[in-house]
């Protein structure tokens, strides 16, 4: 089981008398790249919330490269070598693009390696011409590329990403999903998701929540044909 | 025995102070998110407007009761016009604004009163409980805060005034949608908070020596009175008196009234320490 | 990077500090003078926090009083001033950073930390205000209550006790530490540490999905403007050669924070600026008794709350940006701050 980076065992996270999720058991090899989707109100984004970091679960454990996780701080979570990007695109607003990913960089690759990483991640996300903006200044697709940056810069082995294709145009997705294939060549990927085109594109593996729980989790084309999975998600959808 | 008595009348009346002093910035921060750091200069003002109305040959019920929080409430009202108003929604720049207006208040009370103590004499005389002097005065601070706890809760959960002030606190923009003006609902709220301030005020002139700058004395465990009880008014307001009037209160016996007021204040550091959404944020939630 | 402009906009600053410095005697006395540099750098402890970390503390007069009452004490006992100078740094660095610690451990929000930050004060003002009687003494200084303590040793050479730095030297002296501060923070906010605070005042959150510690960090940043607030303490200690609990007063807190807003946050220098002028205001009204002092510092604070959010410097380095844009030739030469940004000065 050497290549098993990371495992939840019975994760539960309780707000009230509901539980957003609801023991899920699940587990992702190296180098794999993983779509979770479901419904709102799934518990999808409880439980990356939970993986990062930013939830304590109510019960459970969550196993990041071996190592029992539970219960640590996202700046902990993130020294493990680990890139996060939130719902909400975070970033520093008052800062200049190349200063938000520079500072990433900063603390895995120290003052002398930083540069040339925050050069590469300007380019490879095609965000040079706006390196010198204040981020607070950029339209929404361009901050959620800010963000990527900052995922990237800081050169992780496994990223967890929560809908980073929201709000994007269609040429920015489309950009997007090949910076996504980029960085699943050296890292684990997790995903959450809405865009199911956007799934399509880029995943193979994909967990379905459902009512906080895990419904499936097969290959893309399964999981579309799978009439249960049409019922909850598509179902509501349309 | 005699002890314990004064001991527990002690220990109710400074809760009653606690409640009275902070119910016009629970109002205010309460139902506004509106920290009014000159809330100790709208006690002062009402203690002034108080003892002016006395020595002009009011009765001093009158003074108390009504003039001085028409008073203030009028004060409060061109204060919110004039400064407030502009500032919703950025809590520290209404607070930085506020502190300036407390410093100014304190500015025009020395040049219209001047640096000197004023006072008059509590009207209910004191007599004793066994070898022990108590205030007769410290019963009516008790019984008005009572009144006044019972009558913001009748007011904010039983007429249709309050509701509409709570439905704008929570969602103006749906207020507005339904018919009500945000502005002035606010406008009117924190004329109703700063009038609360002024019989606060009111309520005091007769146990201290009034100067300009009385109101700081007040403003801290004021201020920490209501950001302890947390987000529900009334309930908030009257569980954190309860606790700080009782932790100052002993303390006081015990050893002085300066380890009273200095044990409140640790009592409060170590209280937000534990709950940072103050004492409604855990407990009680959801009530008024 | 981005650090090389810097460095030329801190020489800049020091070099008219220094020509000003040594012209201002000609205008006003030395002994004015150092109390209202002494006052620029008690405010620019604040603006260090406030401004760069976004870390409200309505309570900076704890540490400035501190550093003032730990100089005293010390001197008093040891009779030279070269380790009660020390102390008066250090032990309000590690208050604050007890304080800071335990308020950013528990993840507490502007407003508590407002809060508790005013109510620590308070704490220390009503404290020392009941310390009139004789047991309350620490070594030979009796801590005095409402009269404060008086007589002890003012700053000497070090080493030599007799040697009184006072009058002119101690101007100099105070002009030499502003600079020496100025030019550290400035180095500490370039530097990687800076950086990070800056980022942490922008987001908190993104910043800790980085790796970085911003519990930890806000701490050091709150202990570093506790250092400096206590050095403003040690020197005003020197200079009033008396301290008293009005160090610890909520009015000293708010004059602090109203330099802070008057001069411009997120700028070292505009608190600096701000603390100079409505310090030599207030020494001016003194001389008069018509208006009172209270009430225009209460209306300089609430205007500049109204007028400018953004305080005097930035504003005025907004209209020079402006003005350099619109004749670029003109102005091209002269290298003032940018006014967007937030993050320099």
């Amino acid at each position: 089981m050497a290549d098993i980076v990371l495992e939840t065992r019975g994760v539960t996270m309780r707000f009230g008398g509901v539980n957003a999720v609801d023991g899920v058991d699940f587990f992702l090899r190296r180098d794999e790249l993983r779509c979770l989707i479901g419904p709102n109100g799934a518990g999808k984004s409880t439980f990356f919330k939970c993986l990062a970091g930013m939830l304590t679960p109510s019960a459970g454990e969550i196993l990041i490269d071996g190592q029992e996780t539970t219960g640590w701080h996202p700046h902990e979570i993130a020294r493990l070598g680990i890139g996060i990007k939130t719902q909400v695109p975070s970033v520093m607003d008052g800062l200049s693009v190349r200063e938000n990913i520079w500072l990433a960089a900063l603390r895995v690759l120290g003052r002398q390696g930083a540069d040339g990483a925050v050069a590469d991640a300007l380019e490879r996300l095609d965000l040079g011409d706006l390196a010198a903006r204040p981020v607070g200044q950029l339209a929404h697709g361009e901050r959620q590329r800010v963000e990527l940056g900052i995922v990237i810069a800081a050169r992780p082995w496994l990223v967890l990403l929560d809908e980073p294709a929201a709000g994007m145009t269609a040429d920015e997705i489309e950009r997007l999903a090949a910076v996504i294939a980029e960085i699943g060549r050296q890292a684990a990927i997790i995903i959450v998701e809405h865009d199911m085109q956007f799934i399509r594109a880029i995943a193979r593996t994909v967990t379905v929540f459902a009512q906080g729980r895990i419904l499936m989790e097969d290959h893309v084309d399964a999981v579309m044909a799978d009439p249960r999975v049409r019922d909850i998600y598509l179902g509501k959808k349309g | 025995m005699d002890l314990a008595t004064v001991l527990i009348v002690e220990i109710f009346y400074s809760i009653a102070v606690l409640v009275v002093i902070s119910a016009g910035l629970a109002v205010v921060f309460g139902m506004m998110r509106v920290i009014n750091l000159a809330h100790g200069e709208f006690l002062m003002a009402g203690g002034y407007a108080t003892i002016v109305a006395v020595n002009a040959g009011i009765n001093i019920y009158v003074a108390m009761l009504i003039v001085a929080p028409l008073v203030v409430g009028l004060i409060g009202l061109v204060v919110e016009r004039l400064v407030i108003r502009h500032l919703y929604g950025r809590l520290v720049d209404t607070m930085l604004a506020s502190w300036g207006l407390s410093l100014v208040m304190i500015g025009l009370a020395t040049m219209i009163f001047g640096n000197t103590t004023t006072g008059i004499s509590p009207p209910i005389a004191g007599f004793a409980i066994g070898g022990y002097q108590i205030n007769g005065y410290n019963f009516f601070i008790i019984v008005v805060a009572a009144l006044l706890l019972v009558a913001m809760y009748a007011l904010l959960a039983g007429t249709r005034a309050g509701l509409v002030a709570r439905g704008t606190m929570q969602r103006a923009d749906m207020a507005a949608a339904l018919g009500y003006s945000p502005d002035r609902v606010y406008m009117v709220t924190f004329f109703c908070g700063s009038a609360l301030s002024g019989l606060a005020g009111g309520l005091l002139a007769p146990l201290v020596g009034l100067v300009p700058t009385t109101g700081g004395t007040y403003i801290a465990k004021a201020f920490i009175t209501v950001i302890s009880g947390g987000a529900s008014i009334i309930v908030g307001l009257l569980s954190s008196a309860t606790l700080f009037g009782l932790v100052s209160q002993l303390f006081t016996f015990a050893a002085s009234p300066v380890v009273g007021e200095v044990a409140l204040l640790v009592a409060a550091v170590v209280l937000l320490r534990l709950l940072p959404q103050g004492i409604t944020g855990r407990f009680f939630r959801g009530r008024l | 990077m981005s650090g090389r402009p810097q460095i030329g906009a801190t020489l800049a600053v020091l070099g008219a500090f220094v020509l000003l410095a040594l012209a201002a005697p000609a205008v006003l006395e030395t002994y004015t003078l150092t109390i209202l540099l002494i006052y620029g750098l008690l405010a620019m402890s604040l603006g260090l926090v406030w401004g760069f970390g976004g870390i409200l503390c309505f309570g900076q007069a704890a540490f400035y009083g501190l550093g003032a009452y730990s100089y005293a004490i010390a001197a008093i006992n040891l009779g030279e001033s070269t380790l009660p100078f020390a102390l008066g740094i250090l032990v309000p660095f590690l208050f604050a950073g007890l304080l800071g610690a335990m308020m950013f451990y528990g993840r507490l929000s502007d407003v508590y930390l407002g809060v508790i930050t005013l109510v620590v004060t308070l704490i220390f003002f009503k404290f020392m205000n009941s310390t009139a009687g004789p047991e309350y003494a620490i070594g030979q200084a009796r801590l005095g209550g409402f009269n404060g303590i008086p007589g002890y040793q003012t700053l000497n050479v070090p080493g030599d006790p007799d040697a009184y730095i006072f009058g002119d030297d101690f101007y100099y002296l105070v002009v030499a530490i502003v600079l020496v501060v100025y030019a550290l923070l400035r180095w500490l906010l370039a530097s990687p540490f800076g950086r990070v605070a800056v980022a942490i005042r922008e987001n908190e959150a993104r910043v800790e999905l980085m790796g970085y510690d911003a519990r930890l960090r806000k701490t050091a940043l709150f202990a570093v403007g506790g250092a400096v607030a206590g050095l403003a303490g040690t020197l005003f200690a020197s200079w009033a050669e008396i301290v008293t609990p009005g160090l610890f007063s909520l009015g000293q807190s708010a004059e602090i924070i109203i330099w802070c807003i008057v001069g411009g946050l997120g700028t070292l220098v505009g608190p600096f600026v701000g603390a100079m002028l409505l310090g030599y205001l207030k020494f001016a009204l003194g001389q008069q008794t018509l208006i009172d002092n209270t009430l225009v510092l209460g209306l300089v604070l609430v205007l500049s709350v109204l007028l400018l959010p953004r305080g005097v410097v930035p504003t005025l380095g907004q209209w020079v940006g402006l003005a350099r844009r619109r004749r670029p030739r003109r102005a091209s030469r002269r290298r003032l701050r940018p006014a967007r940004g937030g993050a320099d000065g």
